[in-house]
């Protein structure tokens, strides 16, 4: 079954001052959307998260690529895709040694970076990351209600 | 720029008001700032955080680091007025069982 979506894209310099743009935008997609504060908010970090990752890689590989965002507009969701320029870049590595802190880490071995990708699965309904030809975060976010009604036809037996 | 931050020194007692938007754009400035006051031994740093309307993981990495810092110098790190976005970030993270962070600012704190 094929649905209908409106798209938009963005195409931006891989520069970190670039990032204020991509929430500005992302926050007035939403917002038309109908999505609550609190979840505009996490749609903000999560594709923040994804496009300074993006940013970052194209910068240490001492390139100036671009960083390609695309919003899916559908009725019940928003999909966000976040594209660097062809860079790859091996996301399971970087997928290693993330996640939350623990109240028994010793504070002077605590890790200052490496959150990004846990919080975007945190914040995120769906998340699903290509690796192939450059990193492609792929991340859903569903309008209040739709995902609670999928989960209680999960739940229900 | 995006972000503003004050810094009163008496004696051991930091203070510092951050308000703006943390990201990868603005977190090269803060943790400039941030880590050279870190560097003073035994001092008590008290951040203001209630201006701050954006903040993800490059603003709790820098807080992180400066955290670890002033624990080495036998210091201590406050953070105060977190609006309930920015407290939700520290839970998410288990960061707000590892430092010390309030909703409150300081005249409320009795």
């Amino acid at each position: 079954m094929t649905q209908s979506f409106d798209y938009i894209e963005l195409k931006i310099p891989a520069k970190a001052e670039f990032l204020s743009v991509i929430r500005l935008t992302l926050s007035g997609i939403a917002s038309r959307m109908g999505f609550a504060y609190d979840e505009i908010e996490d749609l903000k970090i999560a594709t923040s998260e994804a496009c300074t990752n993006a940013i970052q890689h194209a910068y240490t590989s001492n390139e100036h690529g671009e960083v390609i965002v695309g919003f899916g507009l559908y009725g019940n969701r928003l999909e966000v895709m976040v594209a660097d320029n062809g860079i790859s870049f091996d996301f399971l590595a970087a997928k290693q040694g993330i996640g939350r802190y623990e109240e028994t880490d010793s504070v002077e071995f605590l890790r200052e970076g490496g959150l990004g990708l846990y919080l975007i699965e945190s914040l995120m309904d769906e998340v699903r990351i290509h690796n192939k030809e450059g990193v492609t975060v792929f991340m859903i976010k569903y309008l209040e209600g739709e995902q609670v009604e999928r989960d209680v036809e999960t739940i229900s037996t | 720029m995006n972000i503003s931050i004050e810094t009163k020194e008496k004696d051991q007692l930091i203070t510092v008001n951050i308000s703006g938007e943390i990201d990868a754009y603005t977190a090269p400035k803060l943790r400039e700032s941030l880590f050279q006051l870190a560097e003073k031994k035994e001092s008590v740093i008290i951040i203001n955080l209630s201006g701050v309307t954006y903040m993800d993981s490059t603003g709790l990495g820098v807080f992180v680091g400066v955290f670890k810092n002033i624990r080495s110098n036998n210091g201590q790190l406050k953070l105060l007025g977190l609006s309930s976005r920015l407290m939700r970030l520290f839970e998410i993270t288990g960061l707000s069982t590892i430092m010390d962070i309030s909703g409150q600012i300081e005249g409320e704190v009795s």
